[in-house]
């Protein structure tokens, strides 16, 4: 049996007074792309910044790499190798491309300058410009390029190409495939079905804060009734 | 002739006056964070120089050991107290900052009374310069280029290093900061200190042109707003711009209208909030 690199055991988190994270439970293992599926306001995003100590778990466990981190500062899970890539992209505007790749540059990651401008040639072409005067879909690129300096054991994805053109989307998928093929596990939340089925190997369904559906790449794939009733109209 | 004399007084207290503000434009940037006490800090520095020279030290060795126990001091305040209220809205700022300055101030009043005193320009530079009818007090020059190397080094140190993409990135997200592996309050505290160390060396600097008293440290909090205003909140270039500008029109006032010459800065600040209130150089 494989153990499991990062663990979630029924976390719970608050925003304010709503209970949006009601007792989360899955886990990756290492090599994995994972998904994380649900309807906007599912707790998603939440569980992504309760993973990476954004949002403190008012109860329940993280586990990475067999150290429990829950309610470590995010820059301490950071450095044991948790990257998030938020939704929101967080690209400094103030800062050239390169200097938004320098700041998170690390000791010991086995991703140099020279390997994320392979993958994303785009930023090499625009390292000097400000961070604020890329595309959406090149501010995705930074923002995952940045994640990989910053020697990551498990990457997390909120919503990679979302609001993205379709050929945007292509290229944003064919570049997570380089990096899932270097064995980087990532755990991905997404919205776009074929984009999650194009890479995961396996799903977790979220809704109203809790698991409500977990399966393998194969098992989702043929189960219909599941993807109409968590996911509703937008399967397709 | 008077007017060249004033304004290089005006560039030589606008640099000063850059060198007081910039701390509280970066601190603001980075940790939107309302400091009234920053005043303190320019009082603070001007008193250890005084208090050192008075027990015999050397200025020099005053002048180089003041900003640093200043900005010990500062760093220290910072963690203990300030950074539990930075969440909170700037009213508490204000009202937490400003009882620390009042305390401070008294103990200024208690440890050397409330009068105040002089610190003697240090021998090497307590001459003139003479080119031909201009005559000029050594030490001012001193400070115009003192300041102008100090002005260099912190643009670099901004501009050039991690720190400074650091600091500018943790002004736009502390969050996506501190998600990439760094400990942002280590860098909040280090750039508090930095500020306040830079404010106590504008006071230690000017503590032989304008002597010390336990007020300057009020006085020189209303100058750094009214640079920070006008140049605009979180702006380096601001600070420069906004420091030379006040110390500039201050000092030829001086002599054309002496009695308006406070005045005619905060006039000058009112215009600049009507006109752009996110001062010459500031972003929204």
């Amino acid at each position: 049996m494989t153990t499991a690199l990062l663990e979630i055991e029924n976390v719970h988190g608050y925003y304010g007074k709503s209970h949006i994270l009601q007792g989360v439970n899955l886990e990756v293992r290492a090599g994995e792309v994972v998904t994380l599926l649900g309807r906007n306001g599912a707790g998603k995003t939440s569980t992504l910044k309760s993973i990476s100590g954004l949002l403190s778990p008012s109860d329940g466990r993280v586990r990475f790499a067999g150290t429990d981190v829950t309610g470590w500062r995010p820059h301490k899970i950071a450095q044991r190798g948790l990257a998030l890539v938020p939704e929101n992209r967080g690209i400094f505007g103030l800062l050239t491309v390169e200097e938004n790749l320098r700041i998170a540059e690390r000791k010991g990651s086995p991703w140099s300058l020279k390997d994320v401008y392979r993958i994303f040639p785009r930023l090499e072409e625009r390292r000097r410009n400000g961070g604020g005067q890329l595309s959406g879909g090149e501010q995705q690129m930074l923002s995952i390029a940045r994640a990989l300096l910053n020697a990551p054991k498990l990457l997390m994805l909120d919503e990679p190409v979302e609001g993205l053109a379709p050929v945007i989307v292509d290229e944003i998928v064919d570049q997570i495939k380089k990096i899932r093929a270097t064995g980087v596990p990532i755990l991905l939340v997404e919205q776009n079905l074929a984009v999650c089925t194009e890479l995961a190997d396996r799903h977790y369904i979220l809704e109203l804060g809790r698991v409500v559906y977990h399966g393998t790449h194969d098992e989702f794939a043929a189960d219909e009734a599941t993807k109409d009733r968590y996911l509703g109209v937008k399967a397709h | 002739m008077i007017y060249l004399f004033q304004l290089v007084n005006g560039i030589g207290l606008g640099m000063l006056y850059f060198l007081l503000a910039v701390g509280l434009s970066i601190i603001f940037g980075l940790l939107h964070f309302v400091n009234f006490a920053h005043g303190t800090f320019y009082l603070l520095g001007a008193y250890f120089v005084y208090d050192m020279t008075e027990r015999g030290l050397n200025f020099w060795a005053a002048l180089l050991v003041a900003p640093f126990i200043v900005a010990g001091l500062a760093a220290l305040t910072e963690s203990v107290l300030l950074r539990r209220i930075y969440h909170l809205p700037h009213t508490f700022h204000i009202l937490v900052t400003v009882g620390l300055a009042l305390m401070v101030q008294e103990l200024v009043i208690i440890l050397w009374g409330p009068v105040g005193g002089n610190v003697s320009t240090p021998g090497a530079l307590s001459g003139v310069l003479m080119l031909g009818d201009f005559i000029y007090p050594q030490y001012r020059l001193f400070v115009i280029g003192l300041t102008l190397v100090l002005a260099i080094g912190l643009w670099w140190l901004l501009e050039g290093t991690r720190l400074g993409a650091v600091v500018r990135a943790g002004s736009e997200s502390t969050d996506m900061v501190s998600l990439l592996g760094i400990d942002i309050l280590r860098v909040n505290t280090a750039v508090f200190a930095l500020g306040a160390g830079l404010a106590g060396l504008a006071g230690a600097l000017a503590a032989p042109i304008r002597g010390v008293e336990p007020f300057m440290g009020v006085e020189a909090l209303g100058i750094a707003f009214v640079v920070v205003v006008i140049g605009g909140m979180g702006s380096y270039t601001g600070a420069l711009i906004a420091g030379l500008l006040v110390g500039i029109v201050q000092s030829i006032m001086t002599t054309l209208w002496p009695e308006g010459a406070r005045l005619m800065i905060y006039l000058g600040m009112g215009l600049v909030i009507l006109t752009m209130p996110r001062g010459l150089l500031g972003r929204a």
